[in-house]
């Protein structure tokens, strides 16, 4: 279960939320501007709140009354960008190697055969990311999120730089993330079509605030 | 005209030597200040950018003439390196390094700083969410992409060191076999009757290390950026 109880002041900006989640996908959903990033930075550690809890599974992530705040690198959440920020001067091989380096996991081949068919990048492992479509490369950084094996995983717009085409081609594979990783996810998109494909719980933020939050039945038609 | 004699040979290597020493000592240090220059705001960050770039537009006299007083046998730090750990720079060819380090110390933080500049930190924070602490982000982020402009900086700052000339003499004198480096060598060839002849050798092999560091750096900063574009 993820719980997110914070505060943040960001200029003029403040973001106050607060959620708790069971869902296997957890919708951010709200127009750009919303608070969509600034949120999943927090929960990623790469910002911290200036107030509050964040906890996964019952675990403390931030918890400000205690100044407890775990570090990006000790969190073990994925983050898929939207620019998927693939590592240029390593080939694709190495980028899906790098979470086990750096976390110095045991290679587990079955896992990393599944999910190299399950993404279909097979074929791409000695490409360098130069050499990649804009779909291409956001399959790679799912399989490299994944492969640090997470216990969270937060896609930030992952289809936003694609277009409808390459939309309808990456979804399929998020899809079956879904329901063969068995990690859970939260999943930001102002697009309410993709999260009633995928998410099964809805955050919907404004201006900073949560305005709804539900099934996918609170998404606007 | 090209049998070329053993005193001259010697100041080529000396000059080699110096400059290996001098580029190898100092790249560490210049990769930490144009770290701290590239990333940090820090009260006295202009003062610290000045005095990396004093050497080159300082008059290299004035250079040596400061290394002597601070780095010489009565000079503050030298008395005391010389005291403590036996270390002497005074008219030995580790000053002659130590000086064209301080001489080339500029041309070689200013590429490692634009190439840090140049990174996109968001692929340090992709590492860091990868479970990378942040030394394991310098050290397999960082460092690779900045590596071309590392060894652009490399090879500039070696050119520049195996030619030093006022800064060296200054400080070090032009001790045949000890501090005499290539431009020492030319400059006592070329005030000695019969001399032209070892000079123009001597100046003939200047320039070939010398345009063959500045096509290696060009390079260099051509795969730089290849490698920033991931192809």
């Amino acid at each position: 279960m993820l719980r997110v109880e914070v505060s943040k002041q960001l200029g003029q900006f403040s973001v106050d939320v607060a959620f708790a989640s069971e869902g296997r996908v957890t919708g951010l959903f709200g127009p750009s501007g919303s608070g969509k990033t600034s949120l999943v930075s927090m929960i990623a550690g790469l910002m911290t709140p200036d107030r509050g809890v964040i906890s996964v599974d019952g675990e403390a992530l931030d918890d400000t009354t205690r100044r407890f705040h775990v570090p990006v690198h000790r969190r073990r959440i994925g983050y898929v960008f939207q620019d998927a920020r693939l590592f240029p001067h390593l080939d694709v091989r190495r980028n899906l190697d790098y979470g086990r380096w750096m976390n110095r996991l045991t290679r587990d081949v079955a896992q990393e055969k599944r999910l190299s068919e399950m993404l279909n990048i097979g074929h791409l492992l000695d490409r360098r990311p130069g050499q990649l479509s804009g779909g291409e490369r956001q399959r790679v950084a799912l399989g490299r999120a994944l492969l640090a094996q997470p216990r969270l995983l937060l896609l930030d717009e992952p289809l936003g730089s694609l277009d409808e085409d390459r939309k309808a081609e990456i979804l399929p594979y998020l899809m079956r993330l879904r329901d063969e990783a068995g990690v859970p996810m939260v999943y930001v998109s102002h697009d309410p079509d993709e999260l009633r494909q995928l998410a099964s719980h809805i955050v919907m933020l404004k201006r900073g605030r949560v305005a709804a939050f539900g099934g996918p039945e609170v998404l606007p038609a | 005209m090209f049998d070329i004699s053993t005193p001259e040979w010697m100041a080529v290597l000396l000059s080699l030597k110096v400059g290996v020493v001098a580029t190898v000592v100092a790249t560490p240090i210049a990769i930490a200040l144009a770290w701290a220059l590239a990333r940090y705001e820090f009260w006295g960050k202009s003062i610290v950018d000045a005095a990396v770039h004093l050497p080159l537009v300082l008059p290299p006299v004035v250079t040596g003439y400061l290394l002597l007083l601070t780095f010489g046998k009565r000079g503050l730090v030298g008395g005391w390196l010389d005291d403590h750990l036996g270390i002497v720079f005074a008219f030995r060819w580790t000053g002659a390094a130590l000086a064209c380090g301080v001489m080339s110390f500029p041309l070689l933080v200013r590429p490692i700083r634009l190439s840090i500049e140049a990174i996109d930190r968001r692929l340090e924070q992709a590492a860091s969410t990868l479970g990378a602490s942040p030394w394991k982000v310098f050290a397999t982020v960082t460092l690779p992409l900045a590596l071309p402009g590392i060894l652009a900086g490399m090879v500039l700052g070696f050119a520049k060191a195996i030619g030093e000339f006022g800064a060296t003499i200054t400080f070090v004198s032009n001790i045949p076999g000890e501090t005499q480096t290539i431009s020492s060598a030319i400059y006592s060839l070329i005030q000695t009757p019969d001399g032209d002849a070892a000079g123009m050798r001597l100046v003939i092999i200047s320039i070939a290390m010398s345009m063959a560091a500045l096509i290696a750096s060009e390079v260099f900063t051509r795969r730089a950026t290849r490698r920033l574009h991931g192809i």
